[in-house]
């Protein structure tokens, strides 16, 4: 009797949670997928949108589960008042156990082969350090990033090595970005392009991203760096290739009083930290 | 005795006092090593070897104080060994060395918990900065000294936030033992965690430190003197863990009573069991990291300073490797708690002993192999990143398993909802919910975005908050009247879970957007579009921390107000521990019992675990 | 009944003593490192505003300044008496012409970054330097920089010479002691805050220079309130 009892317990919750499933994962996916942070901005972000959805609609089933199981076991099997008295003394069931272990094993293998497949891909924006392992193909422009406290300055090194203090990218073009601090560790975060890579002294780290139309996106800094860390921001620009090469023109222009100073570009720099004597 | 002859002899009042005359002897010390005319960083009279040598003889001044060299002297004059004379009542025993583990324990609970309500109090002044995007309530500088006192203190004194109160109370008495291996030891903990925590709150005379509770280099070489503050505290702490970690595993391995299997241990000592592992293989590389940064500040080495050889991402991997198992540390007695904690209101055993054991043991294990997850957009070899995000998906495997094995014992159970139950149930809910944000942040694509957000914050509080908070209340509403005897208010009690949780996920759930749509951390000022959400959290905030005042007054009103007297078994468990009397007698048990079986019983007849007649106080 | 009155007292006193330590706690909270705000006079010509900001900046800030802190150098800012504040948080109206004087009384110390040596973000991207005009500073001779990175405004402040008569020890300085003359102008535009900082490691003392007065509003950082 105690096993049949069971039985239909177990039916009703799993019933339920397959219907609820199949009802909610096509609308996570479907409907709200395609809003996921971060936009499509850029190919990475636009990549991590779908990575995104795919780790939504595999959750769903999972709180899914959770929910039904959790309504039904808090309604179903509540004490009634009375004298305490005992539930069953159940203490193990082989099949549910391999049931679990197989399944969350086979989703948290699956998660992992399916980010590693989109990681390798081009790094996802992500900063992959001086030796990337996933470089995609095809022409790149260098674009350095160099972190100082507490403002993002950039450097064009296919351009004679012009930096400017406002970064502007050409449309439609894969960007190699060269990313390194002279001071703390900040970290370069170009929320619509989907890019992230930490500023660290001494270290070049490269993300790689591509561009798509002309829109302007924020760049903030994401690693505390001390004081004014949280008014570390600007904003980016991304244009036409033409309009930018007229920007750069007219920025070497510009900065062309300073270029005899500026060191010669190198992937790190270690600017002397202490110039004052006591 | 006399008050005034209480008050002298070795004491928290004597501790005090040599503590501030040891700081004294230590800052003239180094400044007479150093002289007042070397400058080392800082302004011309300041010293940082001053303020580090200070707090150091500080702390020991405090010890002695205490009494801790007290034994050690003794058997350096040759007298033999013997345990402290166990002072067998009154409350002079809370305020100084206690080698009683139900001492310790309740010490743990009163301290830990004030240094929650002054973590938590800096992060109401945290959220009150960031109702207006661009607003400066506080001064800039003064903001991130906040934020770094609130997450450090929190992380510090958290991390003992379970085995120190509940596992030095309750492991001796669940095991069969009259006390810890090392009492002195166990004292000793304590102390230090105390010292460390009055410590962390003088660096707003110092000027605070800007780093946050990670402290990466070089923007600690850099700081103001208040950094020193920020790594003595962790280092105190640190030793305090490992000495914990030591004690606990001592004493489990070797003090089991008769009969006392590994398979018939409760879940929550195995719990401890494992977090203590973690605590003494991982506190040790935060003391040397830390150590190392100290150094470099004091000494003018350069570990961590790039321009002169050393790294900063050598800091952050060294922290790392301690802060992941760290979190862990946080995460895993909140598993224990609840899978105690479920059997007695569900009445039925804990589903799947084996298996949760296995979960605990595994994310033990697996938690030294994944904190390169910290560091994926950080410039890490590029072959690293893949291997990271598997390990780190893997360990949700382990953590799956505490999860199968709770739901299966709630199935069928007869469950009643009293107060400790309510805030088990609630850890299924947030942990689900920290669990599942963890595997987005833990797909390293996805991680380009969400790393260094609010999304990642409210992860980890989620996880933390929710999990190892609402446990941590848990295990005072279920144990509270078996340390001291008396009832808490159950109507009050379930008034503060309601309130404690709708609050907890009104702040922390809406700060998941805000990541997601670009906040992100440890930033005074925000995007002006993101204005309503974080004005939203603030208020919940508000709340949340008024729930925790309705705790408070509803712990005092019972406990020194109503004194309603709680039976010796108000839940109905059959765990050991609650076929003792309330509060439990000095020495435990009159004869070390014999156990014949584990605690979770519920439905099974046959002979009780643990044979009437050998605990102490009955018939 | 006796008990519970005197445990009700104890229960106030614990709960009074809690308050004053938190009130004491959030007192020194605000009044740590600030900044109290200077509304810098306006004049209108021709229907347009404009301001007149003249600014010092210091090798060390003094004891009579800053009791705390001696040795921190630190910008100084005019008011109408002829009197030296140590106020970093300045408020400007909108839409104006804001002309900048700096009377500069520190030494070298060097720009991190050389990109900074170019006036930018200021009338014509030009500085004047004791009467001379000059569109960039060689990078060594950087003493501080006036720098606000929303407007695009960074300004390198020449250099008292190491080897100078007559420097000055302690805030504030005379005109008769050694010192250089910078000039700008730049335009505010809507109501905002904007932080202001300098670019140069010249907190001495401190590793890489960037500690201790270089992180502090109130010394070598500040706000611009433009209301």
């Amino acid at each position: 009797m105690p096993e049949r009892v069971s039985e239909s317990h177990g039916r009703r919750v799993i019933v339920a949670w397959i219907v609820l499933s199949v009802v909610a994962t096509p609308l996570v996916a479907f409907v709200l997928g395609p809003h996921l942070p971060p936009g499509n901005g850029s190919a990475q972000a636009s990549e991590q949108v779908f990575d995104n959805t795919w780790i939504t609609a595999i959750v769903t089933p999972v709180v899914c589960l959770l929910v039904v199981f959790f309504v039904y076991a808090l309604t179903q099997f509540r004490h009634r008042g009375g004298a305490l008295v005992d539930g069953p003394p159940l203490r193990n069931d082989s099949r549910v156990q391999i049931w679990w272990i197989s399944v969350t094993s086979l989703v948290v293998l699956f998660l992992a082969g399916f980010g590693t497949y989109e990681l390798l891909q081009n790094g996802s924006g992500g900063g992959q350090g001086p030796d990337p392992i996933a470089i995609p193909k095809g022409h790149k422009i260098p674009v350095q990033v160099i972190a100082q406290q507490w403002q993002f300055t950039y450097r064009y090194p296919t351009y004679g090595g012009v930096e400017t203090p406002e970064l502007v990218l050409p449309a439609d073009s894969y960007i190699e970005l060269h990313v390194t601090s002279l001071d703390a560790i900040h970290s370069f975060w170009a929320y619509e392009l989907g890019v992230k890579a930490d500023a660290n002294p001494g270290v070049d780290n490269i993300a790689y991203v591509k561009t798509k139309g002309p829109r302007t996106f924020h760049v903030r800094c994401a690693e505390l760096c001390g004081l004014w860390h949280g008014y570390m921001f600007d904003n980016g620009r991304v244009v036409p290739m033409a309009q930018f090469t007229a920007w750069i023109k007219a920025q070497s222009r510009a900065f062309a009083p300073v270029a005899k100073y500026l060191p010669k570009y190198a992937d790190v720099y270690y600017p002397d930290p202490q110039r004052r004597a006591g | 005795m006399s008050v005034a002859r209480r008050l002298i002899g070795f004491n928290l009042l004597t501790a005090c006092v040599l503590g501030v005359g040891g700081w004294y002897v230590g800052w003239f010390a180094a400044h007479g090593i150093v002289g007042p005319s070397i400058e080392y960083f800082g302004d011309v009279d300041f010293n940082e070897l001053s303020i580090v040598m200070g707090y150091l003889c500080g702390v020991l001044g405090f010890l002695v104080g205490l009494g801790f060299l007290n034994y050690p002297i003794a058997r350096l004059r040759g007298y033999p060994p013997s345990l402290r004379e166990k002072e067998t009542g009154g409350i002079g025993r809370y305020f100084g060395l206690c080698t009683d583990h139900k001492v310790v324990g309740i010490q743990y609970l009163v301290g830990i918990g004030l240094f929650f309500f002054i973590g938590g109090l800096n992060a109401m002044l945290i959220r009150t900065e960031l109702l207006r995007p661009n607003h400066q309530v506080w001064p800039a500088g003064t903001y991130l000294t906040l934020v770094g006192i609130h997450g450090t203190m929190m992380m510090g004194m958290m991390t003992s936030g379970i085995l120190g109160p509940f596992g030095n109370y309750l492991v001796p008495i669940l095991i069969g033992a009259r006390r810890m291996a090392f009492p002195r030891i166990e004292a000793l903990t304590f102390w230090l965690l105390m010292a460390a925590g009055a410590i962390l709150e003088t660096t707003i005379f110092f000027g605070g430190f800007p780093t946050g509770w990670t402290g990466y280099q070089p923007l600690g070489t850099q700081a103001n003197p208040g950094m020193e503050c920020y790594y003595l505290f962790f280092a105190l702490v640190g030793i305090s863990m490992t000495l914990l970690g030591l004690n606990m595993i001592a004493t489990i391995v070797t003090m089991r009573a008769p009969g006392l299997t590994w398979t018939r241990l409760p879940i929550f000592v195995w719990g401890v069991l494992s977090t203590a592992v973690l605590m003494v293989l991982a506190a040790p590389v935060l003391i040397a990291t830390l150590s190392m940064a100290v150094l470099d500040r004091t000494a003018q080495t350069n570990f961590f300073v790039p321009a002169q050889g050393g790294s900063g991402f050598l800091y952050e991997n060294l922290f790392w490797f301690f802060g992941h198992p760290e979190v862990y540390i946080l995460a895993l007695p909140g598993f224990a708690i609840v899978l105690e904690i479920l059997p007695v209101f569900a009445r039925k055993p804990l589903w799947g002993y084996r298996l949760a054991v296995g979960g605990l043991l595994g994310v033990t294990l697996l938690s030294f192999f994944v904190w390169q997850h910290h560091l994926f957009v950080s410039g890490i070899n590029g072959d690293l990143r893949p291997f990271y995000m598997l390990s780190t998906e893997l360990i949700s495997i382990p953590t799956g398993l505490t999860f199968i094995c709770g739901m299966m014992t709630l199935w069928r159970g007869r469950i009643r909802y009293s107060v400790p139950m309510l805030f088990c149930l609630a850890w299924f809910f947030n942990f689900l919910i920290g669990g599942l944000t963890g595997v987005f942040l833990s797909d390293t694509p996805s991680d380009t975005t969400t790393h260094g957000s609010f999304f990642s914050m409210a992860h980890f509080h989620y996880t933390i908050m929710g999990g190892l908070v609402f446990t941590f209340f848990a295990g005072i509403y279920y144990w509270v009247p078996k340390m001291t005897g008396f009832q808490i208010d159950e109507r009050l009690g379930k008034i503060h879970f309601w309130t404690m949780f709708v609050f907890f996920n009104s702040t922390f759930f809406p700060l998941f957007i805000a990541g997601f749509l670009g906040q992100p951390r440890r930033a005074v000022t925000y995007a002006n579009g993101l204005h309503f959400i974080n004005v939203w959290v603030s208020i919940s905030a508000f709340l949340l921390g008024g729930s925790m005042l309705l705790f408070l007054y509803n712990f005092v009103k019972s406990l020194v107000f109503d004194r309603v007297r709680a039976p010796a078994d108000p839940w109905g468990s059959k765990s050991i521990e609650w076929q003792l009397p309330s509060p439990v007698p000095v020495h435990n048990f009159d004869r070390i019992p014999v156990f014949s079986g584990d605690p979770y019983g519920y439905g099974e007849t046959g002979p009780t675990p643990v044979p009437a007649g050998a605990p102490a106080g009955m018939d | 009944m006796r008990a519970t009155g005197l445990k009700l007292i104890g229960v106030i006193v614990g709960l009074a003593a809690a308050g004053v330590l938190i009130g004491l706690y959030v007192a020194k909270l605000t009044t740590e490192a600030g900044s109290a705000a200077y509304t810098v006079p306006v004049t209108t010509r021709g229907g347009h505003k404009v301001v007149d900001l003249r600014i010092e900046t210091v090798a060390a800030v003094g004891p009579q300044l800053s009791p705390g802190h001696p040795d921190f150098v630190s910008y100084l800012v005019r008011d109408t008496q002829g009197k030296w504040l140590r106020r970093t948080v300045w408020r400007l109206p909108a839409d104006a012409t804001v002309h900048v004087t700096i009377y500069n009384f520190d030494g070298a110390s060097g720009l991190r970054n050389p990109l900074y040596a170019r006036p930018q973000g200021v009338d014509g991207n030009v500085m004047t330097v004791d009467g001379k005009t000059m569109d960039v500073l060689p990078p060594d001779d950087a003493s501080h920089t006036f720098a606000v990175p929303a407007y695009g405004l960074v300004v390198p402040v020449a250099p008292v010479a190491d080897d100078a008569k007559n420097q000055c020890d302690y805030a504030p300085c005379a005109m008769s002691t050694a010192h250089r003359t910078i000039q700008f102008t730049f335009h505010t535009g809507k109501p905002g805050h904007f932080r202001w900082q300098c670019f140069v490691p010249c907190a001495a003392g401190w590793i890489d220079g960037f500690g201790g007065p270089m992180q502090t509003i109130g010394y070598m950082d500040g706000f611009l309130n433009v209301v």
